[in-house]
């Protein structure tokens, strides 16, 4: 059973059915009706560092090629690429050591120098130093790549049941949950409750320290193709990997299949505040129309709001969980789930299979932070 | 002059008017902004001016109060109390720590920014009209009833020669002997309602003496211009290979259904319909006041649950014009009486209480006896565009729902695009609810119109730098 119909529940549940066994996925909500639903749908490599994040971003990214040539046209797969760019020559030179390092590590990053820059996006402000492209970087609209995934699962979806219970055994092994209208029964319950994930944890009796980590995405008037790329700051990658609880924002603008250019990306801890913020999107429109002077004639339509799901070492959490036999975690991904879910789901079918994960789990266990005091 | 309190006005119709007069009768400082050129809304649109209307009370009623309303506004303008900004489309308000700042946009395209600060908002933005789409809806030639009457109010011209009028609500009336006056052939009026339905409601509808002798007043020139009143039916297509040519209609069963063989044909070049208002409450939502179902919660006094927010009119549920001005003379008057620092004494308004009260109850009478016939998701055909911003139809609709398990307007969105568009699901959002089988809610509208990121980038930016 999976608990949670966002992307990472539904890729979990793919790969599980794929494996040969049932599956069955509860939700609260409706599908995507969480982070999945208010995120951008990248399929990123480029802000990742070497390590265990970057090796499961690389399996993904040839677990989505592979779903693509299946549900790429239900999905609005594209793979466009990732454009980094620097604002100073400073940053130029940091950016690229940076690429340096990902190559090493199997990412395909080119330096762009600074006429290369334009020809790959014209309409870039002037004067820039230059960039780095990345192949890899790639798009879907997550709402329809969760409830195309859920489809092609074959698993049973129920929508807008609230699990209040981890059903344990005697012996402590789990055997299903409660939820409002009843007992779901099974042996194996994955957590991919994403944002939520750590209320799941805890209705299991066990610590998983996810906390919400807020974002604003504007949305556009819809334009033709005027931005060919995801094209951000180099600024980003150090965002991304930021402890701050303070607001940061960094430009990510990138067209999209349906034609509006969706703006990103904004980091805050506030907990679920869910009020619109006029200074966040502010400061995302500003970046934007730094990026791309263009932009400041074009209208914003609308804006929405995230919870990432974020743990303390910024690694999703999992794999078993130890302390509760039966009891799986596929949550936590950050701002990364979407790009993530192939291999997260992959790694999990592989685990319940009683196959050897393709990855090392280690720096992934669930386990891995103190249990609260007073446990 | 002595500095006043300033409050911020949205909306030029009957209640953002009311309240205006009454506050800035009594000690505030009023800044009225509006999208149109001319005060009045939609309920006292007037003709241009350049049309040089000899008469346009024929096509209003109160006129009276519209000539009151207009001339005390004036007279608030030239002693200083009052500011009527025109062609400001406001598209956000925001609440900072002492004062609110309303965001607007001006000029031809509505790209230069403008902002007002105030110590305290009224939010009178008024409704729209509910759209339910049918086959051939999009036809050139069908129109909402709503904008038949704007063009009737505002150019007194209709393109049209041969008119149906349909769907539901006290609207089709007006409309019909409108047009009918107006020289166009009004083949029917095709109201889905059931007459019985009044019947039930009596003693409601005859609390308001004067709202019947209106409905009389309307039925006889119905009678007179030999329009042909078709209760219990509905509008099930409309037919035309690049413009309207004829629309078929049918009777409906008690239960709402369409009475299989009942199905005609009826020539007409323009089709109005109107199934109902529904209030605008995009700033009222961002400020962070309570919705009640889909409008805005006020207490007696008309505030809404942030102090410094008050509300009237149609956004805080749809009534009428009679409605929204006494609703706005309360809060024009709760308004001033706070913002001096005074205890409010309801006694002074207790006429517009009343009436309030009254006309509440008469709106919730007529609320539960026009009401869109059951069978009208059915008529959604898998081929009917559902969402004309970004042309999703029906089928794609309910293969969301049925396929990929979308059992809400938020995720049919998400899946569809309907409601990504242009409007903003604002026209599609009833449809959509209707067919993924749930309660429509509001929809959350961060911005009430689209607004250049050039305008985003710098909004407020110059208040922070004072700050500073």
């Amino acid at each position: 059973m999976v608990v949670g119909a966002g992307v990472v529940g539904a890729a979990c549940a793919l790969y599980v059915a794929r494996a040969g066994l049932d599956v069955v996925i509860v939700d609260r909500g409706p599908v995507s009706g969480g982070t999945t639903g208010a995120g951008e749908g990248n399929l990123l490599v480029s802000d990742k560092e070497p390590g265990p994040e970057l090796d499961l971003a690389l399996l993904s990214a040839r677990l989505w090629t592979q779903l693509a040539e299946e549900l790429g046209e239900f999905i609005e797969y594209e793979a466009k690429g990732g454009l980094v760019v620097a604002s100073t020559p400073g940053g130029l030179t940091a950016l690229e050591r940076f690429a340096g390092e990902q190559r090493a590590a199997g990412v395909v990053a080119e330096p762009v120098h600074a006429e290369a820059l334009y020809e790959l996006e014209p309409r870039l402000a002037p004067d820039l130093p230059g960039g780095v492209y990345y192949p890899q970087d790639r798009q879907v609209m997550p709402a329809l790549a969760a409830a195309h995934l859920v489809r092609a699962s074959g698993a049973r979806l129920l929508t807008g049941r609230t699990v209040t219970a981890v059903l344990r055994k005697p012996d402590g092994t789990v055997q299903g949950v409660r939820t409002v209208p009843g007992d779901i029964l099974a042996p194996t319950v994955i957590n991919a409750a994403g944002t939520w994930g750590g209320e799941l944890a805890a209705l299991a009796g066990v610590t998983l320290p996810v906390l919400p980590r807020r974002g604003f995405v504007l949305v556009t008037e819809p334009l033709p193709r005027l931005i060919h790329h995801k094209v951000y700051a180099a600024d980003y990658v150090a965002d991304v990997a930021s402890d701050s609880a303070a607001l940061q924002t960094s430009p990510v603008v990138e067209g999209t299949a349906a034609g509006p250019v969706l703006i990103g990306a904004s980091r805050e801890r506030v907990g679920f505040d869910r009020e619109f913020s006029l200074p966040v999107v502010r400061a995302l429109a500003a970046g934007a129309t730094r990026l791309f002077p263009f932009l400041a004639d074009v209208r914003a339509m609308r804006s929405y709001l995230g919870f990432r799901p974020y743990l303390p070492d910024h690694l999703p959490a999992i794999g078993p969980d130890p302390r509760v036999p039966g009891l799986f975690h596929a949550c936590g991904h950050e701002g990364a789930g979407i790009g993530l879910a192939t291999g997260t789901g992959h790694l999990i079918a592989q685990l319940l299979g009683g196959k050897t994960p393709d990855l090392d789990l280690a720096p992934f266990r669930p386990d891995r932070f103190p249990d609260e005091e007073g446990e | 002059m002595t500095e006043r309190p300033h409050l911020a006005v949205i909306g030029a119709g009957p209640a953002g008017l009311a309240a205006t007069v009454a506050a800035a009768a009594h000690g505030v400082r009023v800044t009225l902004l509006d999208s149109a050129a001319r005060a009045g809304g939609q309920f006292y649109r007037q003709p241009a001016a350049e049309l040089n209307a000899r008469r346009p009370q024929a096509l209003h009623h109160q006129w009276r109060t519209w000539e009151r309303l207009r001339d005390s506004l004036a007279r608030h303008v030239d002693a200083g109390h009052a500011t009527h900004l025109t062609d400001h489309h406001v598209w956000f308000v925001e609440r900072r720590s002492d004062h609110f700042t309303v965001h607007a946009l001006v000029g031809p395209a509505q790209e230069d920014p403008v902002e007002v600060r105030a110590d305290a908002v009224l939010l009178a933005t008024g409704g729209y009209e509910k759209v339910l789409p049918f086959p051939g809806w999009t036809l050139p030639g069908v129109l909402t009833v709503g904008g038949a009457q704007a063009m009737l109010k505002g150019s007194l011209a209709v393109s049209g020669r041969t008119a149906v009028v349909a769907g539901t609500g006290p609207l089709l009336l007006p409309v019909s002997t409108g047009l009918a006056a107006a020289g166009v052939d009004v083949v029917a009026l095709v109201e889905s309602a059931d007459p019985k339905a009044f019947l039930r409601r009596t003693r409601a509808f005859a609390a308001q003496p004067g709202k019947v002798a209106e409905g009389a007043q309307y039925a006889a020139q119905l009678l007179r211009h030999r329009v042909k009143l078709l209760t219990r039916h509905t509008v099930v297509e409309a037919h035309g290979d690049k413009r309207l040519e004829a629309v078929t209609v049918a009777a409906l069963h008690t239960d709402g259904r369409v009475r299989p063989g009942t199905e005609r044909r009826l020539a007409c070049d323009t089709l109005a319909v109107g199934h109902g208002m529904l209030p605008h409450t995009d700033l009222a939502e961002t400020l962070g006041c309570r919705l009640e179902g889909l409008h805005v919660h006020v207490d007696d006094e008309q505030r809404t649950d942030v102090p410094g927010v008050w509300a009237a009119g149609e956004t805080t549920g749809i009534g009428g014009a009679d409605l929204a001005l006494a609703e706005g003379h309360i809060a024009g008057r709760s308004v001033a009486a706070r913002l001096t620092g005074a205890v409010p004494d309801p006694r002074g308004w207790a006429t517009a209480a009343k009436s309030r009260t009254r006309l509440r109850e008469f709106s919730a009478a007529l609320d539960s006896v026009y009401v869109p016939p059951a069978c009208w998701t059915d008529l959604i055909t898998d081929d009917t565009v559902v969402c004309r911003c970004e042309e999703v139809t029906g089928g794609a609709i309910r293969k969301a729902v049925t396929g990929l398990g979308a059992g809400d307007v938020r995720t049919v969105k998400l899946l569809t695009r309907a409601g990504m568009g242009w409007c903003q699901g604002r026209m599609c959002g009833p449809a959509v609810a209707g067919l993924a089988g749930c309660e429509l809610t509001p929809s959350r509208r961060p911005f009430a119109r689209p607004v250049p990121l050039g305008v985003l980038a710098r909004a407020g930016e110059a208040e922070d730098d004072e700050h500073r």
